[in-house]
């Protein structure tokens, strides 16, 4: 487990007021609606695409639910982030379709184009590398996904081509 | 106003205004404007053809078109009724897209690519929703149950349980408030049947729950879609949002007195929530981890309420049934598994996709009439059904029936109908190694068998495909796999060993030969081939050398390149990206 850091960054939602504003709509919307943690866990995830613990302690304040159980939602499922993201997801899809269709090599070359590992951002910020579970188009093996958009039959010789798109 | 043609204007092209203007005038003066609609459109497809028109109802396309040209096909073609051939659109000629398989009866997926799905209107033609009205009118919970028992349906989920006795259950329990459950958390990789029915026919779904819920008693439903179906998602908000406005979900529902909603919940990228007790825990707002059952979700479920949960493939099943009754479903299917299955084949196939076959139907005649073969006409060597807790089923099955049963007695299930397939350049140990990592990963970690036992056993494979493999790992496998088994909570756990043991049956022999020869028989397993170029057949063109992602291959242009096997991570690229076949595996 990466160790989260309890420093609150300048660029916080909890301390950015606009941010913060956000924050609070959503945390409005949502707090009376049953299974209302998830659900707000969701839509923060969506909006700032992570969820930081200095967010998570205002989260447990705001729902009146503890920390641990917070962190604990946030920990069990793969599409939480507790630290900032690149400004570009590339995705590579792991299914089984994608495995025995090249999913492998095509991560060997973008780890090699972007110089950083999966899992890892780029030192410019401007890509994080990961791999995903089947996003259901396996007819179309394999498949990286880059931001929302799903990009089928990829070729690793494209794969620097694929990125330029991408600023 | 009854137009006797229609001309579609791609407003895509910069001349598009000309071009308009040309259309009206020339209509005009032969007095045809209340004849002919000129519809505005966005493109007509490839931009290189700007500007241009579609006539109706004949279906021309004219293009790369002057305001003279539109004058004259109006003369031409709509005026006097001549095609004017030498500014139509040729087809350049393509591979005509194949015909739909015989072997096909599309019962789920009638609607998929004929109906909009963002209009219910769509669906309502359809027949759409008349089985909830019939229901609601004209039937009692018990009579619909009655009509599901005779239909035979069973769970697509993956089990198999029989879909009206699940309702029956939650029917009798008590409970102040009941619940219905979609199960849409779809997470089999290799498998995106609910995908297309969520994202095609949203509303066959959507009506199947109401039935359901009136059926149990339920006053509240809700979807449980993945978080990596953003489409799907959004297609089912629309979809509620217009069933809403058609009074088909909410209060009173067809003048009845039965009261019905839906609420989407998505999940956040947890495969254990596709189990049924994770899945509830997981609208609850926890971790997604199955729990003990019985109590069984219809006694207690969703935050301790009575609970029916079905598969987006059971619930859409649902109104055709109600509609042409029970019978025409169980005159489908073997006598067990009734009805038809969507499968999504995937894999080594020339045709990958989407289908949807009666049940008893031979893998034979999914791989190869459906399918359209192996790809590059290579051997078949097995098929993957059931997701990661499926199991692999070698040649000598390819004429066995699939039915919940059989599928099971070669140690594989249904599951919810992922089909991938492999041919003989696919390692057998190298998948079952894929899946052990998938599910050790997936693993919630409630049970420690499930936790640990599923960690050992990925060790022990990746030793054996890194060629560390022992003597005696084959029996450690086995045996920890029959642990597992026995020792979990619930279907992830009980079935991971699967693909393990199912491959250690049919292909002890590959096991073997990464263990004692150190070879890859399928030459897959990165740390035992060597990727070498042969010096009579390359050209020296550089492409292998430009490609690789190590820089591991020397050599100057025109001359044979040559591959350092201490630096080279075996990805295969040079492999790939030759022009002459030069690279081989050894």
């Amino acid at each position: 487990m990466n160790v989260v850091s309890t420093e609150i960054m300048p660029d916080d939602p909890v301390v950015v007021p606009e941010k913060k504003a956000h924050m609070d709509a959503i945390l409005d919307a949502n707090r009376d609606r049953p299974g209302a943690t998830m659900l707000v866990l969701t839509l923060l995830q969506e909006e700032f695409g992570y969820v930081s613990l200095p967010m998570q302690n205002y989260i447990s304040e705001q729902l009146k639910v503890p920390l641990s159980h917070i962190y604990g939602v946030l920990t069990f499922y793969s599409s939480f982030r507790m630290t900032p993201i690149g400004r570009h997801q590339v995705n590579v899809c792991m299914g089984t379709a994608c495995y025995v269709r090249g999913g492998p090599t095509v991560i060997d070359k973008l780890e090699q184009v972007l110089g950083v590992k999966v899992g890892e951002t780029t030192e410019d910020n401007r890509f994080t590398l990961d791999i995903c579970r089947c996003v259901g188009a396996c007819s179309q093996a394999p498949v990286v996904m880059i931001d929302d958009d799903v990009i089928g039959r990829v070729k690793p010789q494209d794969i620097a081509k694929l990125l330029r798109k991408y600023e | 106003m009854v137009y006797r043609a229609h001309v579609l204007l791609s407003s895509a092209a910069e001349q598009s205004g000309e071009i308009e203007q040309a259309l009206l005038d020339s209509l005009y003066n032969l007095n045809l404007q209340d004849e002919v609609q000129v519809l505005e459109v966005a493109t007509l497809g490839n931009p290189r053809l700007e500007p241009q028109i579609v006539v109706y109802p004949e279906g021309i396309q004219y293009v790369k078109l002057t305001p003279e040209n539109v004058q004259h096909i109006v003369e031409e073609h709509l005026y006097k009724g001549r095609l004017v051939e030498d500014l139509m659109y040729v087809e350049e000629p393509v591979e005509p897209l194949p015909a739909p398989s015989t072997k096909e009866i599309r019962v789920v997926l009638r609607n998929i690519g004929k109906i909009d799905p963002l209009n219910i209107e769509d669906y309502i033609a359809e027949n759409g929703y008349q089985a909830l009205a019939k229901a609601l009118t004209e039937m009692t919970p018990e009579e619909v149950m009655e009509e599901m028992k005779i239909s035979g349906l069973r769970g697509r989920g993956g089990a198999g349980f029989p879909t009206w006795l699940k309702w029956s259950f939650a029917q009798r329990a008590s409970g102040d408030a009941k619940y219905v459950i979609c199960n849409g958390d779809e997470g089999d990789p290799g498998a995106f049947m609910n995908r297309r029915v969520l994202e095609g026919d949203p509303h066959s779904v959507i009506e199947g729950m109401a039935i359901a819920a009136y059926v149990i008693g339920a006053e509240k439903g809700y979807f449980y879609v993945r978080a990596e179906y953003p489409i799907a998602i959004n297609t089912l908000r629309v979809a509620i949002e217009q069933a809403r406005e058609y009074g088909l979900l909410g209060e009173n529902i067809f003048g009845s007195g039965f009261d019905f909603d839906i609420e989407i919940r998505m999940g956040a990228g947890a495969f254990v929530c596709g189990e049924e007790t994770a899945l509830m825990h997981s609208i609850e707002g926890k971790r997604g981890m199955p729990r003990t059952r019985p109590p069984f979700p219809a006694q207690s479920g969703l935050w301790q309420k009575p609970t029916n949960i079905n598969n987006v493939e059971s619930y859409a099943n649902v109104p055709q049934i109600l509609l042409k009754g029970g019978e025409w479903f169980a005159s489908m299917g073997t006598e067990k598994s009734k009805g038809t299955k969507t499968f999504a084949i995937a894999g080594k196939v020339k045709r990958t996709g989407l289908v949807e076959v009666p049940l008893g139907i031979t893998i034979r005649e999914i791989v190869y009439d459906v399918g359209g073969g192996i790809l590059n006409d290579k051997k078949f060597k097995a098929v993957q059904t059931g997701g990661p807790m499926g199991g692999c089923i070698p040649e000598q099955y390819l004429d066995m029936p699939v039915d919940y049963e059989t599928l099971g007695k070669v140690g594989s299930i249904m599951g919810s109908g992922g089909f991938v397939v492999m041919d003989e350049e696919t390692c057998m140990v190298d998948i079952a190694r894929f899946f052990m990592e998938f599910v050790q990963d997936e693993s919630c970690g409630k049970c420690v068998p499930c936790r640990v036992g599923t960690r050992r056993m990925l060790e022990i494979l990746t030793d054996i495909c890194e060629g560390r493999g022992k003597p005696g790992d084959i029996e450690r496998l086995e045996e920890l796999g029959e642990y597992i088994r026995k020792g979990s909570l619930c279907g992830l756990g009980q079935g991971a060993p699967n693909p393990v043991l199912s491959t250690i049956k049919y292909f002890r022999d590959e096991y073997e030969a990464h263990i004692y020869d150190k070879q890859c028989p399928a030459k897959v397993c990165r740390k035992l081939i060597e990727y070498k170029i042969d010096p009579d057949t390359c050209i020296g063109c550089t492409r292998c050398a430009r490609n690789c992602p190590v820089n591991c291959i020397s050599g100057e242009a025109k001359e044979v390149h040559v591959i350092n096997p201490d630096v080279c991570i075996r990805c295969g690229i040079c492999s790939q990206v030759c022009p002459v076949d030069a690279v081989h595996i050894y």
